[in-house]
């Protein structure tokens, strides 16, 4: 049951992945990828990380994604070219970037040896065990992300600032 | 000119913090809905209930009979003299040995036609008319569709010969 | 308990909840009509079925039987996708809202009636709130007219700037029950209720629930003569009816995460007096008698107050709501902290 739910939403994203590339119209595009975001959920679900699963929901599909979405919507791509570039020497070097990323993570799922399955996975995804982790293993990467945003956050800030 | 004691004056100047906030001018529009709540409201139910009219509502015309169920109408035409909008056409004719018991003179209307669209209800007819013949009841006249059904013929206007068809004429009348 | 018998409790809690949303939600339409005559000193529906009370059959009879109209150039599916989303996010909502304590027991069984207790319950609900964004969004765009398209822009980007302040203003709640459950939440409000510990998060989640929902003042897709209504203008029959009647949907299910979240969810004074299952029982009507106060007083509202006009709302969600919960998360987070 567990296996046919897993591989049931595997297939959801990634049929939802290809079509955000594939798709002629950008709009497609963007409502595949929410698809995706949503099937990912549910993975992280059936990993009991009830907290990522919802933030991934909230942060993905319910605010990056909609902002896309006004974006799409905004520019009129109805023409093919508009979004498909022709230039080759892009195409190639984005192949090769797309193969170095999953070579990566490839590699990165080979290397590392997953903890089993013990009696307290359903302990491991709730915000507790989550904040812990945070703010005690993770501190400096986590302090070092917020720091990224908020310098994000600024510049938005100072782009969008009319000149006075 | 001041027509009520309800006006306000109103300025310009700043709002204070309070003010801005909104919350209690808020709470203020709340109580005001509220308090309409409770009232009872001013609907009449129209086919249900009916309101009472004025005691000098003028509605739609009526062409009496007398007490023999004889018509009163003459065809004079003062009526269609005094009648300011020209809204009454009236064809004489004259009367026929045995229709005595139908009209009570020797000259009637044959055709008396009042168009309600042009009527405007000023009982000017009702005052000229000489045989107590035309009077301005208080129904109401009926909406349509067509602007030909609005001119009402004789045989929408005269009263039915049963003494139960008879229309009442306004209390307006009945008080003079 | 077994598995089947949960699933089986499970599925007739979730069948009885959608019923009655959607009866709730269809008599808020004739409620709405009540209201706002009675305010206005008028009488209001009053001739379908006694008092009126058939006027909702009525309305979605003549809902279904209206003319389909899609208009040309617009997208077929995502056309009748978008209603659907705005429907399903509608009812979503009221999955995670606990309706009794957590455990009674009836012949040694132990029951909650409560669809989802998951430990991120709160969560959830702003999840779903986020994804409700979608339905306009793609029934603005799929519609192939621009004031379509700036009708669901416009109310898809207040949704998502009222969500950030609503989403802090219930910070303290969580900092204070320690936890993000829905029913740990109604259950630390057992001596005193949140609305008193933090009226002013209420406040600002009351506003910003007022925004997600898209009422008065907030209800700019309403406003025909001056914004040409908004993102369901090309819709005609049961797909406007969809949307219409999603945001009664909308409207129960935040009535009911305010009264859960700040009034106690089931509490009521005098619980602990009531015998155990009487309690729960007094606790379940109690809980929807707050709910239908919420409901009203959104309609209250709705005929009390004018429209905002579009930069004075984005100046409230951003200038004023936003500034006010940061400080108010701060001044939380240190009292609880520090204490």
């Amino acid at each position: 049951m567990e296996q046919v739910i897993f591989y049931g939403l595997a297939l959801i994203a990634i049929v939802g992945a290809l079509v955000t590339i594939f798709a002629r119209n950008a709009m497609y595009s963007v409502l595949a990828l929410v698809v995706t975001f949503f099937a990912m959920a549910g993975l992280y679900l059936q990993l009991n990380a009830e907290f990522v699963a919802v933030v991934h929901i909230i942060v993905y599909a319910g605010a990056i994604m909609v902002l896309f979405l006004f974006v799409v919507m905004m520019l009129n791509l109805n023409s093919v070219s508009s979004i498909v570039s022709n230039n080759t020497s892009v195409k190639w070097i984005a192949g090769l970037f797309g193969l170095a990323m999953a070579g990566i993570l490839g590699y990165g799922t080979y290397v590392t040896t997953l903890p089993a399955r013990g009696v307290n996975a359903a302990e491991n995804g709730t915000v507790k065990v989550l904040g812990k982790m945070l703010f005690n293993e993770y501190l400096l990467p986590f302090e070092l992300t917020s720091v990224l945003l908020i310098a994000t956050m600024v510049g938005v800030i100072v782009l969008t600032k009319k000149e006075e | 000119m001041q027509l009520t004691n309800r006006s306000k004056q109103v300025s310009n100047k700043e709002m204070t913090f309070s003010e801005r906030m909104y919350l209690p001018a808020i709470v203020g529009g709340l109580r005001v809905t509220f308090s309409h709540m409770l009232k009872k409201g001013a609907t009449v139910q129209y086919p249900e209930q009916v309101r009472e009219h004025s005691a000098v509502f003028r509605g739609q015309h009526v062409l009496k009979r007398d007490a023999e169920g004889r018509e009163n109408c003459t065809a004079c035409g003062l009526c269609a003299v005094a009648c300011p909008a020209e809204a009454i056409t009236i064809v004489a004719g004259e009367r026929q040995k045995g229709e005595e018991h139908l009209y009570r003179e020797e000259k009637y209307a044959v055709e008396y036609d009042i168009n309600m669209l042009r009527c405007i209800f000023c009982g000017l007819c009702e005052e000229a008319c000489p045989k107590d013949a035309i009077y301005l009841t208080d129904r109401i006249v009926t909406s349509n569709y067509e602007r030909a059904n609005f001119i009402f013929r004789k045989e929408d206007l005269v009263e039915k010969v049963a003494l139960e068809g008879r229309i009442d004429i306004s209390k307006r009348k009945k008080d003079k | 308990m077994i598995l089947a018998s949960v699933i089986t409790f499970k599925l007739a809690l979730a069948a009885i909840l959608f019923v009655i949303t959607l009866g709730i939600a269809a008599y808020s339409t004739y409620f709405e009509r009540k209201v706002a005559a009675f305010m206005q000193d008028r009488i209001g529906p009053n001739r379908a079925g006694p008092l009126g009370l058939l006027q909702p059959i009525a309305d979605g009879v003549k809902m279904i039987f209206k003319e389909e109209h899609r208009p040309t150039g617009s997208n077929r599916i995502l056309f009748i996708l978008g209603p659907s989303i705005a429907m399903l996010t509608a009812l979503m909502t009221s999955a995670v809202i606990p309706w009794s304590p957590k455990y009674f027991e009836i012949g040694g069984q132990k029951y909650a009636l409560q669809i989802a207790d998951i430990n991120v319950g709160i969560l959830y609900v702003f999840g779903v709130v986020s994804l409700g964004v979608y339905g306009i969004l793609i029934g603005g765009w799929s519609s192939n007219n621009k004031y379509s398209l700036l009708g669901a822009v416009r109310a898809s980007s207040q949704m998502i700037s009222y969500e950030l302040a609503m989403g802090l203003s219930i910070i303290p709640i969580i900092l204070g029950s320690e936890s993000l459950q829905m029913s740990a939440i109604v259950e630390s409000q057992h001596e005193v209720w949140n609305i008193f510990k933090y009226p002013l998060g209420f406040l600002i989640f009351l506003i910003c629930a007022f925004a997600e929902t898209n009422r008065t003042p907030f209800d700019l897709p309403e406003c025909e003569t001056e914004l040409v209504g908004g993102y369901h203008t090309e819709y005609t029959s049961m797909k406007l009816g969809f949307f219409l009647f999603s945001e009664y949907v909308n409207m129960f299910a935040s009535s009911a995460v305010i009264s859960t979240l700040f009034f106690g969810g089931y509490h009521f004074p005098g619980m602990s007096l009531l015998p155990a299952g009487v309690a729960v029982l007094v606790g379940v009507g109690v809980l929807f008698a707050k709910i239908i106060f919420f409901i009203f007083f959104f309609m209250w509202i709705r005929w009390t107050i004018p429209r905002f006009r579009y930069d004075q709302l984005m100046h409230l969600g951003w200038q004023v709501l936003m500034p006010l919960a940061i400080i108010l998360v701060v001044v939380y987070g240190a009292i609880f902290s520090f204490i």
